[in-house]
């Protein structure tokens, strides 16, 4: 099953590196994995997508607790939560396709950032699933390049991670 | 007070009490080097390679609880110690490793003697640091001795660039009384709610053990231990790590368990139908096929990392918490409790581990010409009383150590479990006698091992630890050759050496006492010579038999319950040698 990890961290050199090497060493797999500095500086928060089975999950968090830098940690799959991924897709364009490829984009609440002769850049952010269906909908032929951030997520309700 | 950085780091050793620095100089810790000239506090062992400077260090901690400290340069002065690190961070051994670094304005550059130790190391410690600030030294050593000894102990790493201790840059000197990490607070009493389930649980058992590792060492808790095994009078295995927490001559105690365990421990863990895990981690020279793994169990585990628990087995009541309290949380309930463990089947299932003690699992060849490795160490436990402290490097020789020098007090049993270090033995030796100069300490090792790290013998006699090595020379790496005959036809594949010195005169050359032994008899006589000789470090070179090879078994892969024994004496042994 699909897990989204959120973490809160030290922000120090390393620490980013001491998540990822410990998802190597173990064998579990990531997904995605995003990170910034919180409104505490001291603090980054990581929203992490991993996979698997109940054990694995629960391994992963106690070794993920172990871990020194790592302040605290949920696995929001445990809780009802939001889901947001910014998504950035440049697309050719000519003059017979523009409109459509707008019309697409407006559908999907997507923003056109940039615009050339012959390219768009989409800027549109949604739960993964939906950023997935848009690029789905686009002719693969006109996608120049794409760019996500991986999912970022936060637990619904007035509870959140914070010290 | 107004320090400079490597004056600061020797004072911070000094305000942890360390007694013993072990280490080896280069460019990157000059500055450290010239501030430890200064001072007489803090000893200073010069090793011969950086390996043995973390064994050391590793075994002084292992025999005295004490956090052991090293000292290294960077570059390959940081990677030999990596090995001693991994070793200690697989057993949990509480250390702190300086280590030397380039200076910053060249971290990243490539410079000389520049290795990423705290990229390298991080997945084989406890935590690492980087200080980029004289300033924040102090602080940074308070918390990797904090962090090394508290909560699951481990190694931790502080890595020092040069310019940082620079003898010309003074500032402000305060060693913090007190250290606070937000992000790391370990656990400490277990659950109530946990401890009566599993006390409701243990008094209605049928055919309860109690299994016990390193945790219990670790957590000096061994008193608790054998409070609660005497009180239940239930039955007791320990693991390799584990042994002397539980005394081995008690009557309740039916050996190690595991590959090389007792039939008894294997056979009994395997028809237990409620077992006791204190301080264990379920390691896979223990648990056999984990399929297979105590099928009828219940199992109860006791363990201070939260992360060791379920994490092979699958357990059904997990106490998460510092051994010795919640072991003394358990004595309290179980004396409370109205329930009694019902003796009728207690009496029973005693009776059965009786019956599979017949086996005499371990019994080996007495009669026969050559030296039996298992002959040695059983004269050393009666020449030694059983009160020396034993350090081991890893083959069958380790094994037999295990299984017949027994261990009644903890911290007397000095190996690499986890990591089985080959070369671990004779620097551990050194840092336990540096611990205890008036205890006997023996190094029990192969000839394969010993060469592993046999320029410590000049460190044995610069520091005048009279250690004594008892090398089992098979002319074999016998725990490789062991497997090779069972599972690779006897084809024993670089398994030997086709040149192996001369142990007497090479201990000669060292400044210490050679000798050989060849005969059965001469045994005794040999080692009795070897400890009449107090104030000398002795080589002892046994030629032992070298087709012996350590029973009973569990084969790889397979469970408890298919142990191999050995053949009956005098069966006869056609097996072609190399
Ligand atoms: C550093 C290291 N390299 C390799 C091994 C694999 N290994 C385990 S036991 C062993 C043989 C040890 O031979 P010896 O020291 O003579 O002991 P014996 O088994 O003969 O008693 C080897 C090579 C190891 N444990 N450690
Ligand atoms: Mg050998």
């Amino acid at each position: 099953m699909r897990h989204i990890i959120s973490i809160l961290i030290e922000n120090e050199a390393g620490a980013l590196s001491r998540v990822a090497g410990l998802f190597s060493a173990r064998g579990y797999n990531i997904e995605s994995l995003t990170v910034a500095p919180t409104e505490d500086p001291t603090l980054s928060r990581m929203t992490l997508v991993t996979r698997g089975n109940e054990e694995v999950i629960e391994q992963i968090t106690k070794q993920l607790n172990k871990l020194i830098d790592i302040v605290k940690l949920i696995d929001l799959a445990e809780t009802s939560h939001v889901e947001r991924e910014l998504m950035l897709v440049k697309v050719k364009t000519s003059s017979e396709t523009r409109d459509e490829i707008k019309r697409l984009s407006d559908i999907f609440r997507g923003k056109i950032i940039d615009v050339t002769n012959n390219s768009y850049v989409i800027e549109m952010t949604g739960a993964s699933d939906k950023l997935d269906a848009f690029v789905n909908a686009l002719d693969e032929s006109s996608i120049i390049e794409t760019v996500r951030s991986g999912p970022t997520s936060m637990s619904r309700g007035e509870n959140g991670l914070h010290l | 007070m107004e320090l400079s950085g490597g004056q600061i780091v020797v004072q911070c050793l000094k305000e942890e009490g360390v007694e013993f620095l072990f280490g080896y100089p280069g460019g990157a810790v000059l500055h450290l080097y010239d501030a430890i000239f200064h001072q007489d506090d803090v000893k200073h062992i010069l090793v011969r390679h950086e390996q043995a400077a973390t064994h050391a260090a590793d075994a002084y901690a292992r025999a005295t609880g004490k956090p052991g400290v090293v000292l290294v340069t960077s570059g390959p002065g940081a990677t030999n110690a990596v090995t001693g690190i991994a070793t200690a961070y697989m057993d949990s051994i509480p250390m702190v490793v300086i280590s030397g670094q380039v200076p910053t304005a060249v971290i990243g550059s490539d410079a000389f003697q520049e290795v990423d130790m705290v990229g390298i190391t991080r997945p084989c410690v406890k935590h690492n640091f980087l200080v980029k600030d004289v300033k924040d030294i102090a602080e940074t050593m308070k918390k990797a001795f904090y962090v090394a000894t508290t909560g699951r102990p481990g190694p931790v790493v502080v890595d020092i660039p040069k310019d940082i201790t620079d003898p010309n840059i003074k500032v402000p000197y305060k060693y913090p009384k007190k250290v606070k990490i937000r992000s790391y607070s370990p656990a400490t009493k277990g659950h109530p709610g946990q401890i009566k389930k599993a006390v409701d649980l243990l008094l209605n058992a049928h055919r309860p053990m109690i299994y016990s590792g390193g945790g219990v060492v670790l957590g000096e808790a061994s008193a608790e231990l054998i409070e609660m095994t005497r009180l239940l009078n239930f039955p007791i295995t320990n693991t390799l790590m584990g042994l002397g927490a539980y005394p081995a001559t008690d009557k309740q105690f039916v050996g190690m368990l595991g590959m090389h365990g007792t039939y008894e421990a294997n056979l009994a863990m395997h028809e237990s139908d409620i077992i006791l895990a204190i301080g264990v981690r379920f390691d896979d020279r223990v648990t056999g096929k984990l399929a297979e793994f105590c099928p009828h169990a219940k199992i109860i585990h006791i363990d201070i990392d939260p992360a060791s628990i379920s994490k092979t087995v699958k357990v059904d009541i997990p106490i998460v918490g510092e051994v010795k309290l919640v072991l003394n949380q358990m004595l309290e309930a179980i004396k409370e409790h109205k329930k009694k463990p019902s003796k009728k089947l207690l009496a029973a299932w005693w009776d059965q581990i009786n019956q599979w003690r017949e086996a005499h699992c371990l019994e080996f060849d007495r009669t026969s010409s050559e030296i039996k490795p298992q002959a040695v160490v059983e004269e050393l436990y009666k020449i030694t009383k059983g009160e020396a402290y034993i350090t081991s490097d890893v083959g069958q020789h380790q094994m037999f150590a295990a299984q017949f020098y027994h261990f009644d007090k903890p911290r007397r049993w000095i190996n690499s479990g986890g990591l089985g270090t080959m070369g671990f033995g004779l620097p551990a030796a050194i840092g336990v006698k540096l611990a205890h100069p008036e205890a006997e300490v023996a190094c029990i090792t192969g000839e394969a091992s010993i060469q592993m790290c046999i320029q410590e013998l000049a460190t044995a006699l610069q520091y005048k630890t009279p250690v004594k090595i008892i090398n089992l020379n098979n002319r074999y790496m016998g725990m490789v050759r062991q497997w090779q005959e069972f599972n690779y036809e006897s084809r024993y594949s670089q398994s030997y050496m086709d040149t192996i010195p001369d142990f007497v005169a090479l201990a000669e050359a060292y400044g210490h006492v050679g000798i050989r032994v060849e005969k059965p008899e001469d045994v005794r006589p040999a080692l009795e010579k070897a400890f009449a000789l107090k104030d000398r470090t002795v080589f002892i070179d046994f030629i032992t038999d070298r087709t012996e090879n350590v029973y009973p078994m569990i084969e790889a892969g397979k469970g408890h319950q298919e142990m191999t024994l050995r053949l009956a004496p005098g069966t006869p042994v056609d097996r072609e040698l190399a």
